[in-house]
């Protein structure tokens, strides 16, 4: 069949290429397994160094798991994930505290993120220590970090505690701790969603710098195609545990090619006052579920363009003008 | 330490903590002082032995309680020739015949409004040899009585309270001067210290004699013995009220064992709620952190330490081995740590292990050890530490209770096993109320005082319990 036929080689100079990852949540029923949520299928992605990579879905299209599945938060069921050349799939002890080391996460509710009853040197401390990083340096880190993402003057800051901060603040000091151990790629879930428009593009902007600084490479995972498109450098969107449609922005958002992708695009908001009447098409109907997906393509039930295909056989992941993947029978 | 600043400052804004806070603190004082004036082993082996007791009147209501009755109930007094003092004076008078008589002079006033419950004569003779005694009593205005002679050898304890042959000459010698006996059974501490006119006869208004008593004791001693033999006498009055506690019907003096029981009860109920609370807290984390079939046995091995029967387990263990109160205390441990707590504090956990920063420390490498113990466990300590101060008289009962059921361990001196002597010797029914009461007043004390301060600690640790 097709889609087993993509299983393009990783690039050994990607920070990231995940090949055919699947994470499947057990569901218990007293002593025995009654079944499957398949929270990610046969999933494939590759990231470059110093770029960044937006991961788009609605929610329970499984790209939190996805996030956490790349910080070994989640163990894959099946598949691979190759972090800067190296398979990192399976490994334990010594070599994960390295792993942890060279990751960083940004999560998306900072009130939450921050543990309410340290206060913030001794949140950014934490990290430190475990990775036993000597006292002495361990100051100076945080007060170079506190810096970087412009908590300034640290001395205002560094012995407050989460509450007393605003959101804006508390989101960096979320993005201080993910930076601390010096990673070369960020997982940030969601990092703006919980805060106020005026603060998204500061956060966003200082993501920004800092990729372009420290050559960061990022995952950013957002259900809002606007701050994808102002802040990524390709994107991956995701459908019921699916990717769909993997390219350069630019690419996805001009010419989008998966019915979805081309449905997300067309619900974007338009501040334009005169296009306030205009009728916009969303597909029709839910996601499915993901502990009975739906045979072929997961799509079908809400695709416009629905064929007898579609609802027999899964798509295959087809490349198209050889950099612009996309899960569709419509190109297959 | 700026933060306990805080929350003091913010506890005392509570009347109820600052109630709380000030008996817990006098509790404290009192378990200090205990633990410094006697130490324990000397205080559980006085409690158990009877000589020690000895001059201490039996059943004996606190002093205190002559403030509320209006009348001067008698203190005991203590008279032994072997002391210098002015009360008690000891001659020899030579008579005929080589012969000497040994003369121990007690002299005390008594002012009381009551008579005493007992008066004891104890003689103590160096030797073995025999000697005659003759006992005189003179009461004020010079009435004089031949109490008993007798034969003595050795140490001899004279109760004068229970001499029935004094008993009779008495009412014969108050026929021949009233001209008839009391209309009711006097009895010889009546006889010693009442006043003899028209009010002996009857039980109403015989009063009380006050003045200068003399007690005489006078022994015959031959010239060969005159240097050689000591012979000393200790006259005891025992009086009705006693110290600031009472006594009880071995003549212990309770306020020593309501005492000592505030350090035992107090380091009982903290240590017992202390480790409890933090062993299920600590099994609750691992339990909700590890989950899988580590949670599903500790679950089980709950489940089945609350259906056991606790109180009855205690009892049987107690009664089929000797136990100290310590190793009682290590039992109710033993016993409650897979407690209900346990469940309690692991749905705490389950919440807390799906709050997003733990899934960040597990991102930067956190070990399980370090995210129970640093990020689980003080998320919910503030909600933790009232229900610890609440729980403390619960064990503090929990020691009283089991004493009463005459388990636990018959060394220790706590307010249980005054109360457990008290419901045995049935005080109430008796009118020992004093000894019933000071016990339970303060545990009762105990109580309150660690309920006001948990009600304030959780009113500041769960802001939501707060008034408006």
């Amino acid at each position: 069949m097709l889609k087993d036929e993509y299983a393009k080689p990783c690039n050994l100079n990607d920070i990231l290429c995940i090949r055919g990852l699947c994470v499947w949540h057990p569901i218990r029923k007293f002593l025995t397994i009654s079944g499957y949520v398949r929270a990610l299928d046969d999933v494939n992605i590759d990231l470059e160094k110093g770029r960044i990579l937006a991961i788009v879905g609605e929610s329970g299209s499984g790209k939190t798991t996805l996030g956490k599945t790349i910080l070994k938060i989640y163990q894959p069921t099946k598949g691979r994930i190759i972090y800067d050349g190296k398979d990192i799939t399976h490994i334990k002890g010594k070599e994960i505290k390295w792993y942890r080391r060279e990751v960083g996460y940004v999560q998306q509710d900072p009130y939450g993120a921050l543990p309410p009853f340290m206060n913030i040197r001794e949140i950014l401390e934490e990290p430190l220590i475990i990775h036993e990083v000597p006292k002495s340096d361990r100051i100076t880190r945080i007060r170079e970090t506190l810096e970087e993402v412009k908590l300034i003057p640290v001395e205002d800051f560094i012995n407050k505690y989460p509450h007393m901060l605003s959101g804006g603040q508390q989101q960096r000091v979320v993005i201080a701790r993910a930076l601390i151990l010096r990673p070369k790629l960020i997982v940030a879930d969601e990092p703006v969603s919980m805060l106020d428009a005026s603060v998204r593009i500061e956060i966003l902007t200082l993501f920004r710098e800092l990729q372009k600084r420290r050559g960061l490479s990022i995952v950013y995972i957002t259900h809002d195609l606007s701050t994808a498109k102002y802040f990524s450098d390709k994107i991956a969107v995701m459908y019921a545990g699916h990717v769909v449609e993997m390219a350069q922005t630019d690419k996805v958002l001009s010419k989008p090619m998966h019915p979805y992708t081309q449905s997300l695009i067309k619900a974007i908001p338009d501040p334009d006052p005169r296009n306030r009447t205009l009728f916009r098409e969303v597909p029709p109907g839910e996601p499915p579920s993901l502990l009975n997906p739906p045979p072929g393509c997961r799509f079908h039930p809400r695709c416009p363009y629905a064929m007898d295909v579609c609802r027999r056989e899964e798509p295959p992941i087809v490349e198209v003008n050889g950099v612009h993947l996309v899960k569709c029978w419509l190109y297959g | 330490m700026r933060q306990l600043k805080v929350l003091l400052k913010e506890l005392l804004m509570y009347k109820s903590a600052l109630v709380g806070i000030t008996i817990i603190a006098s509790l404290i004082i009192l378990s200090l002082y205990a633990v410094i004036t006697a130490p324990y082993g000397e205080v559980t082996r006085k409690w158990s032995s009877i000589d020690p007791w000895e001059d201490f009147p039996k059943n004996a209501m606190p002093s205190w309680v002559n403030i509320f009755i209006g009348r001067k109930l008698p203190e005991t007094i203590v008279l032994d020739s072997r002391k210098v003092e002015p009360s008690t004076n000891k001659t020899i008078i030579p008579i005929t015949g080589g012969k000497y008589i040994l003369r121990i002079l007690f002299t005390f006033g008594y002012t009381y409004d009551d008579f005493p419950s007992e008066v004891i004569l104890r003689i103590f003779s160096s030797t073995t040899k025999q000697f005659t005694a003759q006992i005189v009593w003179v009461k004020p205005g010079g009435i004089e009585y031949i109490v008993s002679r007798k034969l003595l050898r050795g140490y001899e304890a004279y109760y004068i309270t229970s001499d029935e042959e004094f008993l009779k000459k008495f009412n014969a010698n108050l026929i021949n001067k009233l001209g008839s006996r009391p209309n009711y059974d006097i009895s010889i501490n009546e006889a010693l210290f009442a006043e003899e006119d028209q009010s002996i006869l009857n039980q109403n208004t015989v009063t009380v004699l006050k003045g200068e008593y003399r007690a005489i004791v006078d022994v015959l001693i031959g010239e060969e013995d005159l240097n050689k033999v000591q012979i000393d006498a200790k006259l005891v009055v025992y009086g009705k009220v006693h110290g600031i506690a009472g006594t009880d019907h071995r003549r212990r003096d309770l306020a020593l064992a309501l005492l000592w029981g505030t350090p035992i009860a107090l380091a009982f109920g903290l240590v017992a709620s202390i480790t409890i609370t933090f062993a299920q807290m600590f099994i609750a984390a691992m339990s909700a952190w590890y989950g899988k079939s580590f949670d599903f046995i500790v679950q089980r091995i709950t489940e089945i330490f609350m259906v056991l029967p606790f109180l009855p387990m205690l009892l049987m263990i107690s009664y089929f081995y000797k136990i100290t109160i310590w190793v009682l205390l290590l039992i109710v441990i033993l016993l409650s740590i897979f407690g209900s707590g346990v469940k309690n504090y692991r749905a705490m956990f389950l919440q807390i292990k799906e709050i997003p920063y733990i899934e960040a420390a597990i991102a930067y490498g956190t070990s399980s050890f370090r995210i129970v113990f640093r990020y689980m466990i003080p998320k919910i300590l503030p909600t933790i530490i009232p229900s610890i101060v609440l729980s403390v008289p619960d064990f503090v009962f929990l020691e009283a209770a089991l004493a009463l059921f005459g388990v636990g361990d018959p060394q220790a001196v706590t307010w249980g096993r005054v109360l457990e002597d008290a419901a045995r010797e049935a005080a109430l029914y008796k009118g020992y109320y004093y000894w019933i009461l000071q016990p339970s007043l303060l545990l009762l004390l105990t109580a309150l005082g660690f309920a006001m301060l948990g009600l304030a600690l959780d009113k500041i640790f769960n802001p939501r319990l707060r008034e408006m």
